[in-house]
């Protein structure tokens, strides 16, 4: 499983997604619900601070780039 | 002073004067076959078909009619403050007293030459099918590299950055730069999208942008080979081309229009950081209370469990081995009781049996205890000799004897 920090705001929140789905349908022991729930918080913090610290990337490609050949 | 000419003038009438001026103008050769540069206005055209229109300039006007015959071939719709290239012959309306230009073509030029040119390159990539519905593509409604291509010093470049900035930081832009007015920007704007597609295969969506200006300002997002490379892309492309009113071949042909580049971007974005917000925060209370329920499910089994385990639970065992126990130990303190009770009993039976036999008790009846000088007892006469030294027991003491005679 990719670390919690070096996941992408996409990442995070996939995975978010399908933890809250599991916790929903959680049949499993309490041991694995209490884990998914804090690899869920994990998640979550993660997601709201890649928003925070979210700035606009602006890459510009050069003449020479954007002539073929 | 006047003084009368040498030849008379011949008299005119009206009519007879303005046929002669006619004849001059229709056979003049110069005014036979007229091309008029002009500004379009008073434009009418009456039931009859035929058009009537006065050209100007700064200077001055020019009345024109067109025939029905004619204005029914135009290719293009006259508007007031059109200019104008018109063809036809100067002659004179005897009725009215007016010469005019009898038109037999209209063309438009600068700003009217352009907008024939896009309602024919439009007639003809539409009828390619270049700008169907099944062509196209859906915006995604989370981009991550978005491209931009404009010019990257003009206002549309700043509206479009601004709107993503706030809508949407999360992402990536791409800014392929591009002249967007002038000889270069067909090809600058071709060669920046074949660019952008090239260099980042990832693209989630285009922005193709330029801020509002006049036909020819726009004219590059009506090139052919613009237009074409739009319709191509195989990434979705938002056209946000001038203002509103605005619409070029490019908005044609791009997967969605925008009035204006930062309507493009608003459409790139439509989920905004503030509803990523809210889901994540949603998430988290969703987590919350589904980890309470299923805390709750599991106490719940946990007390259910409980109370079964209380069946099962060792301490009920050691209870019940205690118990065991116990009863093992009562049997044993009450078998012991007993054995010593018999004990008791025995000894009892013991000590009245031992004290039956007790020699003392048979003297007590009368008896003696003969035992001879070595201590055994005397059972028999046989063992007798005269003279032998007898002890005897009787039942209060013990006396010396001594054999006198063995019968």
């Amino acid at each position: 499983m990719k670390k919690i920090v070096e996941m992408t705001y996409e990442e995070s929140y996939a995975e978010l997604e399908v933890v809250v789905e599991k916790l929903e349908n959680e049949k499993s022991a309490l041991d694995e619900s209490m884990a998914l729930f804090e690899r869920g918080q994990e998640l979550s913090k993660r997601c709201a601070l890649l928003l925070e610290e979210a700035e606009l990337k602006i890459e510009q490609l050069s003449e020479e780039e954007l002539i073929n050949e | 002073m006047n003084q009368r000419p040498l030849f008379s003038s011949p008299h005119w009438t009206v009519s007879t004067i303005t046929q002669y001026l006619r004849e001059l103008l229709e056979t003049d050769e110069m005014l036979k076959d007229a091309q008029v540069k002009g500004e379009l206005s008073n434009l009418s055209r009456p039931r009859s078909g035929h058009l009537y229109f006065t050209l100007k300039d700064g200077g001055a006007s020019l009345r024109c009619i067109m025939w029905r015959s004619q204005a029914s071939r135009l290719t293009f719709d006259l508007r007031e403050g059109m200019e104008v290239e018109v063809s036809g012959y100067i002659s004179i309306y005897d009725a009215g007293g007016q010469y005019q230009l009898y038109a037999d073509e209209i063309r438009p030029v600068g700003e009217g030459v352009l907008y024939q040119e896009f309602l024919r390159l439009k007639a003809m990539l539409e009828a390619e099918g270049l700008f169907d519905a099944v062509h196209k593509k859906e915006i995604p409604p989370m981009p991550k590299k978005i491209g931009i291509v404009t010019s990257a010093t003009g206002a549309a470049l700043r509206d479009m950055l601004n709107t993503l900035r706030r809508r949407m930081p999360l992402a990536e832009v791409i800014l392929a730069p591009s002249p967007v007015q002038g000889d270069a920007a067909p090809a600058g704007i071709v060669n920046a999208l074949d660019g952008l597609l090239r260099i980042v295969p990832d693209l989630s969506v285009i922005l193709l942008g330029r801020g509002g200006g006049s036909i020819e300002d726009l004219w590059a997002f009506n090139d052919e080979l613009v237009v074409r490379m739009v319709a191509a892309s195989p990434v979705p492309i938002i056209s946000g081309v001038g203002h509103e009113t605005d619409f070029t071949l490019s908005d044609f042909a791009a997967d969605l229009r925008a009035a204006t580049p930062t309507a493009a971007a608003e459409l790139a974005t439509p989920i905004t950081i503030n509803e990523l917000y809210g889901a994540v925060g949603y998430y988290k209370e969703q987590m919350l209370s589904n980890i309470y329920a299923v805390l709750e499910r599991k106490s719940l089994r946990v007390d259910s469990f409980r109370t079964k385990l209380g069946y099962a639970s060792p301490l009920r065992r050691v209870q019940r081995e205690q118990q065991n126990v116990d009863a093992q130990i009562m049997r044993l303190e009450a078998a012991q009781a007993q054995s010593q009770v018999m004990k008791r009993e025995k000894l009892v039976g013991l000590n009245k049996r031992l004290s039956a036999l007790n020699p003392q008790a048979v003297l007590a009846r009368g008896y003696a205890i003969v035992t001879k000088e070595n201590g055994k007892i005397l059972g028999s006469v046989n063992d007798l000799n005269t003279g032998d030294d007898l002890k005897i027991r009787v039942k209060d003491g013990a006396f010396d004897a001594k054999v006198l005679e063995q019968k």
